[in-house]
């Protein structure tokens, strides 16, 4: 299961933020102005688990600006950096195939934080903890959908089952190229890519990059072979060198 | 708006022009302080490789040597020790890490470490302070001096299994690094605690390190360095964290002088073991400040994954 978020329909109104925060008790983050927009919420952080994005382009002079908004949101990565990564277990993978942190396990070693090619997950400074959307898990199991998405007035924010919602998308982006946006594209909808597909993936109308995104993420612990290699040889140097160093003629 | 922004480099290459969202960064920044992970990372690389010069001088007959690096190591890894669980967020928790055993976190993978040579070091060290027990301190001598290359190299793989660019991107050289940083501190406080007469296997080991230091950490930022408009060398080049590793790398140079010249003379050979000591923690510090400062701007996240590969085609207008 999982969220598909259509940006070319949200409309900036952040019930998503508000439902997120009310239905998860996720504590207040700071209230204040940024001139970024209509965004004063900035980023997805340990107490933001759904954050609209708001982007101005100018267009032809005198046409004003074209807006983008796109409501934010964990990607629920199939290959998660943050889980592979976690020494304590308390990330784990539901049986919704989410990833959410178990608050009475972590302890706040913080590993998952640069772990996250997006910068999702993030350490709450009041309890010292990781936190980041748990897709409601909690709702899930008792066969509602997530708050952001019930709230959701456009159905920008879509929830259900991957591959029901990927289709849906795909229709959606060949109606969007038919009518003229040729910039709308799918962004972590293919199992293919270095996440192994999002569970929440998007609609974007630029590149992700504009919205904040990065343009190709890739699993940090796809290259941890590599890593666990080039550790092993050093060490087996190390311990030759103690060796040689224990052989050499006394001086 | 979008945040438009050129970065300003010779004009052999294209200026740089990306898009990001108000200039912000993309991943986090790693939450570690840099007291606490910096200085474990230097702190468990001493602990490592001084087990490792334990063991050694335990075999070639360095008694007081290996007394010096026994203590050094139980005094390093404890404040290593102290320094992890003092970064979490939940101290107490710290049991946490011994919940589970995952080979995909390199820090559960240390977690382990820790817990098996801690107190392998601990007894070498009071079994030689106290002279109890001395044939398993013999046995834990030697088995620090196994494990302990594992602990001063792991945390390469620690910093590098992120998705901070200067330290993902650097992963190949890193634990050649920090093995050379680690060995040149362990031969450094050899050689600063003994007098030269009885440091021999400390120097050599202090040699073989800051040579390895100099060479692999050159051949990072060599292999880092892209002609292309955004270069991940640059975190470890320029700013604060450039000045720290050009500062840690000159001491390294001149520790690796001393050592050499300082055969006979005590005052030079202590000299020389304490530069060691300090740049192969600056060379920590500097890795350590050179990843956040990658982390913090958008341009190391953003640009590489736009145009992958060490050569960038110039014709390349995406970007």
């Amino acid at each position: 299961m999982g969220f598909f978020t259509d940006t070319s329909i949200c409309i900036g109104c952040k019930a998503c933020e508000v439902a997120c925060k009310e239905w998860n008790a996720v504590p207040e983050d700071g209230l204040s102005l940024t001139g970024m927009s209509y965004d004063n919420t900035v980023g997805l952080g340990a107490s933001t688990w759904r954050h609209v994005a708001f982007v101005e382009q100018p267009v032809q002079p005198g046409d004003g600006v074209r807006w983008l908004m796109s409501s934010d949101v964990c990607k629920h990565c199939t290959e998660a950096a943050c889980l592979d990564v976690c020494p304590t277990g308390a990330l784990f993978r539901t049986e919704f195939g989410t990833v959410v942190v178990q608050d009475d396990v972590c302890n706040g070693c913080g590993y998952c934080v640069p772990a996250c090619p997006f910068g999702v997950i993030a350490r709450r400074e009041e309890d010292g903890q990781a936190h980041k959307c748990t897709l409601c898990y909690d709702r899930l199991g008792a066969g509602l959908e997530p708050a952001c998405a019930k709230a959701c007035p456009t159905q920008s924010i879509q929830f259900g089952p991957l591959d029901e919602l990927r289709e849906r998308a795909r229709l959606r982006v060949e109606d969007l190229h038919a009518a003229g946006q040729d910039q709308a594209r799918l962004y972590l909808d293919d199992p293919a890519d270095g996440i192994g597909g999002g569970g929440a993936f998007f609609l974007l109308l630029d590149e992700p990059e504009v919205y904040g995104l990065p343009p190709d993420p890739v699993v940090t612990t796809r290259d941890l072979p590599g890593m666990w290699k080039h550790v092993a040889i050093a060490a087996a140097g190390l311990a030759g060198a103690g060796v040689a160093v224990a052989l050499g003629k006394r001086r | 708006m979008t945040a438009r922004r050129r970065a300003g480099r010779p004009e052999v290459v294209p200026d740089v022009e990306f898009s990001s969202y108000y200039g912000r960064p993309v991943i986090k920044e790693p939450v570690w302080q840099a007291p606490d992970v910096a200085g474990y990372l230097f702190f468990g690389g001493l602990a490592g490789a001084s087990s490792v010069l334990a063991a050694s001088s335990r075999l070639s007959g360095h008694r007081e040597l290996a007394r010096v690096a026994k203590v050094g190591a139980l005094g390093a890894i404890s404040l290593s020790a102290a320094a992890l669980v003092h970064d979490l967020g939940r101290p107490a928790r710290f049991t946490s890490m011994l919940r589970v055993f995952k080979p995909s976190s390199p820090m559960s993978v240390g977690s382990w470490l820790l817990a098996g040579y801690g107190p392998v070091a601990g007894a070498a060290a009071v079994s030689e302070v106290t002279g109890i027990l001395p044939a398993a301190g013999t046995a834990a001598t030697l088995g620090a001096g196994l494990l302990g290359p594992a602990v001063a190299t792991y945390t390469a793989a620690l910093i590098c299994d992120t998705a901070v660019p200067a330290w993902h991107a650097g992963y190949r050289e890193m634990p050649y690094v920090f093995a050379g940083s680690a060995a040149s501190a362990a031969g450094g406080l050899g050689l600063l605690a003994t007098p030269p007469g009885a440091a021999e296997p400390a120097r050599r080991l202090a040699v073989l390190g800051a040579g390895v230091e100099l060479v692999a950490k050159r051949q990072l930022i060599k292999r880092l360095a892209n002609p292309g408009p955004v270069s991940l060398s640059e975190p470890y080049e320029t700013g604060r964290p450039g000045a720290v590793l050009r500062v840690g790398e000159a001491l390294t140079a001149c520790g690796l002088a001393g050592a050499l010249l300082g055969r006979r003379s005590r005052a030079l050979s202590a000299l020389s073991g304490a530069a060691l000591l300090a740049a192969s923690a600056l060379t920590r510090f500097g890795i350590f400040e050179a990843g956040m400062a990658s982390a913090r701007d958008p341009k190391y996240t953003i640009v590489p994954q736009r145009q992958p590969g060490p050569q960038p085609s110039p014709q390349d207008g995406r970007l």
